[in-house]
């Protein structure tokens, strides 16, 4: 059927191309003034749709804001309480506990695991009674709308694999991440900025933060066209996009159109279909020149919105900031919006390092909720705050009265979701005492993946694409649905 | 596919009455399943059935679409306990009929299969009705005469050793024999010679990357003899830029980068091992020995430093130096790296799947996978390495003075006294291997295994070494079927965008059946007896007029063939990013040719590695600086591939991400293309030179400055119609400038008015395009 959608999709264009008599530069014009209604008052069909049969069944959520906590923030200091930890505090962890389960390099040679419990005041907040630490007094307010999972669990125990394997349900490089998988599935939401847009901030926590890489937003063996596009602060907010210098908007527009007229010519002459994907191409990048730079303009925020996401939001480039163009754009209904904050890897000095790694990100993540809530917008955006794996219930180097260090623990932590057909103010899944194995509701990584597909309409294993002569998945050969996660 | 094409076709033809050009969609190559499927039925049945049916070409592809979801190897969905898939299940006893089997060679009146194919019962019909499945008449007849002629079982046509074309009096085979015969099939025929200077160019970009310059073109265009072509293949043959192009294509296969991959990813040393390759092809080395120096110059007799040096291919991969990583974790991943690029490259085999179970769809077992993985798990390495080990072990050293005696290839800067770079080397106590449970580091099983090959291919001669250098010989067997046509196969693509086979890395049942089998066959064969001379190999390819032919369709070939599998015309096909920004360099004459060295770093927005290091200082490469001294202007080769952060540009081009090896790029289009060619500096930088370098020239009128700068930007002078809309384009641009107050006296404004037009045309489908 594709052919014949763009068969038509064409000449549904050139067709209202001609008949209004404006050329190219009519249309660019009309997007102008109008960006986000062109396309459906003549019938032009969204900038790529999805390429299968999507959805599978109905879905909760329409796009997705997927708050990344790069670095394994501490699960035992946020959310998942644990006072046996501090009434046993320094006590070796017992063999019965660690059952020879692997460590990372850091700390196998330790001779003494000393468990420790936080140093930071937990409470139950709302109805729902959820514990959250001190650490988090603007996302305590809203836990009602959260929805925590405090049995994740992954198999990677090293960031650069676990932050794959999160991110592309493999860990190693070569798979498509999460929204590239979106985008590929489900298509775009609209004609001006792409489905997939990724946005990175760094955090004031850890003075020399883990790195990230560019393939965790990556294609991999889908379209480019799928690719996360990294929106950043300052004046090329997406790589070229802006007019060189002295180029004026006037002598931009003249270019495309001969341009067009030009690649028009060459496409009647070579019967190339790749032809009139480059002239498109060319509008849409004309067309981002405007709704990029629109999109990431704050001044248009009124001062009560900007209080609410907190001083940083004024400042570029900052997580708070970034939570606030993540509304921005799903506002303009891009599908997929993933946010990377960097720094929650604690390894000593926890303390002092996760109260301003804490600060970062509380006020923004809150008000980014409350935010789509009263614009009503969190119903069908799935919000995701998490990181690639959680820490351990032992200290990491020098155990003392005011600081403690935590290693890397794949084996529980806690993430939370909110919007999208998730369940509000819920808690699943628990860990034992010491905050180490899960005993109730384990959720592995492909679980939690197969659960924000299944709010799109997609199911898992349903969404394939044939690669070197083997079906690929998101989720691998793995992945549950846990529906016990869903508002129904 | 198959149910919309019929619907598709009357709207095509319905449209190209009415004059409305067709859009043909385009599919990612991956995506494209078995050929056949993608055939008017009706064109097909024209054609009268093979003489011969041929099982693997004729009838497995039925079976496969038409019978394997119930009837085929996966275990989960078969039905009535009965495969097609397996010929020893073919020939059972009929379970309606005692007198008669599923499958009665030679005899369809006691074939169940034939009865089931003809019922018009819907419990008894095969496909069953609520299927949806439905074998047209010729596919029964095809399944019927292939019965009659005695059904005979093939092993997957891959693993048949390539057989020459029937030999006729007199007769010759070339490609194009080969191409036309099929053609002639579809009522089709080859397409005039392509205008001399689309060719040139295309000749050009194919073999050296590069495009032709203005007095290259003038030559070609004034020569008249009948050799002038063939002259310029040579020329090209034997300059040096043919080593850099054949280079360009090898780093993608090797995941070639100047970085190490995770985490931090801090800086290697492997350029010299790319200066190697470089100087390999240039020299025409026989693709055997290129491969066998790769994949075991260290273990050939008494190996020199060349033959070591090559080795550093499987060196490659990504290596990490994340602290706290567990060594023997990722020491297998290294491995598994080796064994997978081995298998894809060099056999067009997907043996990842089999790192964790047995193949579900080619015959590649569990301990097949752990066979070949021995090969690649002796050396003496670290899993993690440090971060200012810039050649972790085992390495080679290589001084200065060596390299000038031994080693004149390796560009080495007058600056660098040393060299040290990761090679391969078998450990002194070796390494034993176990077939590992599921893939993983830590199981172990007890089943040891000490290197071979999957004998369903070749069986593994017990003369050859249980090493890398025994895989080599194995790999370049007489009997291997494997190497030559994987190899040709990629030169085929090199040339005509897609390969023979469409799956260029995958040859097993899931990949695609080769369009020409024949010819396939006989290059592989020619191949071989040529000694594996890949020169010879490229020369025959581009002096055919298969390769020659004009790019122009006609409405009846669009028709007929689509997808051009048949080559009635030249693929289009758009350049590679390396080419893009190379042509951008060599037209506007900020081109700095120089062959070789470490790599160099051209323009790149500021503040990209920085942001994803976020402003870590343990990091040296956190911070990108733009070389100098011409070196910014270096063939796109040369360029820094730092793999967290590649060169923005080249990936929004498609370019592989080096994280692993990529026998075939995507093939895509986006606005963010648009955006590169529109305002990197680099295109800005060029197009302000193009303007600078015309008018330091004796000024002419715009036509022809215009037609200057067009064909030195596209390789061709401009077609009417593009000229006059070039012509009102710098009317406009004049009168903008007009308005805002300048005078067009003013040399500086008609600088402004001829970077405007260069940009134009640097964003000309025209220039992006391999016509």
């Amino acid at each position: 059927m594709e052919e014949l959608n763009k068969y038509f999709l064409n000449n549904n264009r050139r067709h209202f191309l001609k008949n209004i008599g404006f050329g190219i530069g009519g249309l660019a014009l009309g997007s102008m003034l109008d960006p986000f209604n062109l396309s459906d008052s003549n019938g032009m069909s969204k900038l790529h749709s999805g390429s299968l049969p999507l959805p599978h069944f109905a879905p909760k959520a329409k796009r997705v804001i997927y708050l990344f906590q790069s670095g394994g923030p501490s699960q035992l200091d946020l959310f998942d309480y644990k006072p046996y930890l501090n009434k046993f505090r320094g006590m070796d962890l017992p063999d019965s506990i660690r059952k020879g389960q692997r460590l990372t390099g850091m700390t196998s040679n330790q001779s003494k695991f000393p468990v420790t419990g936080s140093l930071y005041d937990f409470k139950q907040y709302g109805e729902s009674r959820a514990w959250v630490s001190s650490l988090m007094p603007n996302v305590s307010k809203i836990v009602d709308e959260l929805c925590f999972v405090k049995s994740m669990h992954t198999e990677a125990i090293n960031h650069d694999p676990a932050i794959t394997f999160f991110q592309t349900g493999s860990q190693q490089p070569g798979r498509p991440s999460i929204g590239s998988w979106m985008s590929y599935g489900l298509g775009s939401l609209n004609d001006n900025l792409p489905s997939f847009i990724v946005l990175l901030s760094t955090g004031n926590g850890k003075p020399q933060p883990q790195p990230l890489y560019s393939r965790l937003w990556g294609n991999g063996f889908l379209s480019s066209l799928h690719q996360g596009v990294q929106f950043r602060s300052g004046k090329d907010p997406v790589l070229y996009l802006q007019n060189p210098e002295g180029v004026t908007k006037e002598e931009r527009r003249k270019m495309l159109d001969h341009l067009a007229e030009i690649n028009e010519a060459q496409e009647k002459s070579f019967g190339d279909s790749e032809i009139s994907s480059r002239i498109s191409n060319y509008e849409m990048a004309y067309r981002m020149q405007t709704s990029v730079p629109d999109a990431m303009d704050i001044s248009e925020e009124p001062d009560h919105i900007l209080r609410m996401y907190g001083k940083n939001s004024y400042k570029p480039g900052t997580y708070a900031a970034n939570c606030l163009l993540a509304r921005r754009l799903i506002e303009k209904d891009v599908r997929f919006v993933q946010l990377y904050h960097t720094g929650w890897d604690q390894h000593d000095n926890l303390p002092s390092q996760i109260t301003r790694q804490a600060e970062d990100v509380d006020q923004g993540t809150a008000a980014l909720i409350m935010d789509l809530k009263q614009r009503g917008l969190l119903e069908d955006t799935l919000v995701i705050w998490g990181g690639e794996f959680g820490r351990t219930n032992y200290c990491q180097g020098k155990l003392t009265d005011i600081d403690y260090g935590r290693d890397h623990h794949p084996r529980s932590f806690t993430i939370f979701m909110a919007g999208g057909g998730i369940k509000p103010g819920f808690s699943y899944g628990e860990t034992d005492d010491f905050g180490y194995n899960i005993v109730k509701n384990p959720v592995h990584v492909h679980d939690l993946q197969a659960t924000i597909l299944n709010q799109f309409g997609i199911d898992h294993e349903r969404m394939t694409y044939k690669f070197q002569g083997r079906r690929f998945r998101l989720t691998d050969v793995h992945g549950e649905v846990k529906k016990e996660l869903l508002d129904i | 596919m198959k149910k919309t094409f019929p619907l598709f076709s009357f709207i095509a033809c319905f449209a190209l009455v009415f004059g409305i050009k067709t859009y043909i969609s385009y599919i990612p190559k991956s995506e494209v399943s078995v050929l056949e499927n993608e055939f008017d039925d009706s064109i097909e049945k024209k054609v009268s059935l093979p003489e011969t049916i041929n099982y693997n070409f004729d009838v497995k592809p039925i079976l496969s679409d038409k019978c394997y979801k119930c009837h085929g190897p996966d275990p989960n969905s078969v039905q009535a306990d009965f495969r097609l898939d397996i010929s020893d299940d073919w020939y059972r006893k009929s379970m309606e009929n005692e007198n008669k089997k599923i499958i009665s060679s030679g005899d369809l009146s006691k074939s169940e299969l034939v009865d089931r194919i003809r019922s018009s019962r819907s419990s008894h019909q095969m496909p069953p009705p609520e299927s949806n499945l439905v074998l047209s008449e010729r596919e029964k007849l095809i399944i019927e005469k292939w019965i009659s002629q005695g059904a005979k079982w093939e092993p997957h046509w891959a693993y048949i050793f390539p057989s020459e074309p029937e030999k006729k009096i007199d007769f010759k085979w070339n490609i194009d024999k080969f191409i036309l015969h099929k053609l002639e099939n579809k009522d089709l025929n080859i397409s005039n010679e392509a205008p001399k200077e689309l060719l040139l160019r295309r000749l050009y970009f194919d073999l050296i990357g590069l495009p032709p310059t203005l007095v290259q073109i003038n030559e070609f265009l004034q020569d008249k003899s009948d050799i002038a072509y063939e002259k310029v293949v040579d020329k090209l043959l034997s300059s040096k830029a043919y080593g850099e192009r054949m280079a360009s294509i090898w780093m993608d296969v090797a995941r070639y980068a100047d970085t190490n991959g995770y985490q931090d990813d801090t800086e290697r040393t492997m350029w010299p091992w790319r200066d190697w390759v470089i100087h390999a092809f240039n020299r025409n080395m026989p693709y055997d020995q290129f491969v066998t120096w790769q994949l075991a110059g260290d273990l050939l007799p008494n190996a020199n430093k060349e033959q070591i040096l090559a080795t550093g291919f499987n060196r490659n991969h990504m290596i990490t130096q994340e602290g706290g990583v567990i060594e023997e974790e990722y020491r297998v991943e290294y491995v598994a790296d080796r064994t997978v690029t081995t298998a894809k490259t060099f056999l067009g085999l997907t043996v990842e799947c089999a790192r964790c179970h047995d193949h579900k769809y080619d015959e590649i077992s569990q301990k097949d996978f752990f066979n070949l993985f021995d090969f690649f798990n002796r050396l003496d390495e670290d899993g993690v390495i440090s971060y200012t080990d810039k050649a972790p072990k085992p390495n080679i050293r290589l001084d200065s003075n060596l390299i000038k005696e031994e080693l004149p290839f390796i560009k080495i800067p007058d600056s660098i006294s040393e060299l040290d770079l990761m090679v391969m080397k078998e450990a002194d106590n070796l390494r034993k291997t176990y077939l590992l449970n599921r893939g993983a580091y830590d199981s172990p099983t007890e089943i040891e295994l000490n290197g071979s090959m999957p004998s369903a291919i070749l069986p593994f001669n017990t003369n050859f070494e249980k090493n890398r250098l025994g895989l080599s010989k194995w790999l370049f067997d007489p009997n291997n079927p494997l190497t030559a046509r994987v190899a040709v196969n990629l030169l085929w693509q090199q040339f005509f965008g897609i390969g023979l086979v469409s799956t260029s890395s995958d040859f097993g049942n899931q990949g695609a059946l080769p369009t020409h089998p024949e010819l396939l066959d006989w290059l592989s064969i020619k191949y071989i007896e040529e000694r594996w001379n890949t020169k010879k190999m490229i020369k025959r390819i581009v002096m055919s007029k298969t390769y020659k032919q004009s790019s122009k369709p006609t409405p009846l070939k669009l028709k007929i063939d689509p997808k051009n599998y048949y080559l009635s015309y030249f693929p289009r096909q758009k350049l590679t990013a390396e080419m893009i920004r190379d042509n951008i360099l060599v037209s506007s004459g900020l081109f700095v040719d120089k062959i070789g060295g470490p790599s160099v770093k051209p323009y790149q927005p500021p503040g990209l590695w920085d942001e994803l290091t976020g402003g870590s200082t343990s990091n040296s490469l956190k911070r990108y600086t733009m070389s100098t001294n011409g070196n910014q202007y270096r063939r796109s080769l040369y360029t820094y591939w730092k793999r967290t952060a590649p060169p923005p540009g080249m990936i929004t081009f498609d370019a592989a991400t080096r994280d692993y090896c990529t026998v075939e790029r995507q093939k895509t289009s986006t606005p963010l293309q648009s955006l590169v060619l529109l305002n990197d500096p680099q295109v800005q930088e060029a197009a302000k030179y193009m303007a600078t370098s015309l008018l330091s020239e004796e000024l002419k009128s715009h036509t022809e400055n215009i037609i200057h700068i067009y064909r030195k930007i596209t390789g061709r002078s401009p077609k009417k119609k593009t000229l006059s809309y070039l012509i009102d384009y710098i009317k406009e641009v004049e009168k903008i400038h007009l308005q805002k107050g300048e005078s067009f006296d003013n040399s500086d404004a008609q600088h402004k008015v001829y970077t405007s037009l260069s940009l134009l045309i640097y964003n000309l489908d025209e220039t992006s395009q391999k016509s």
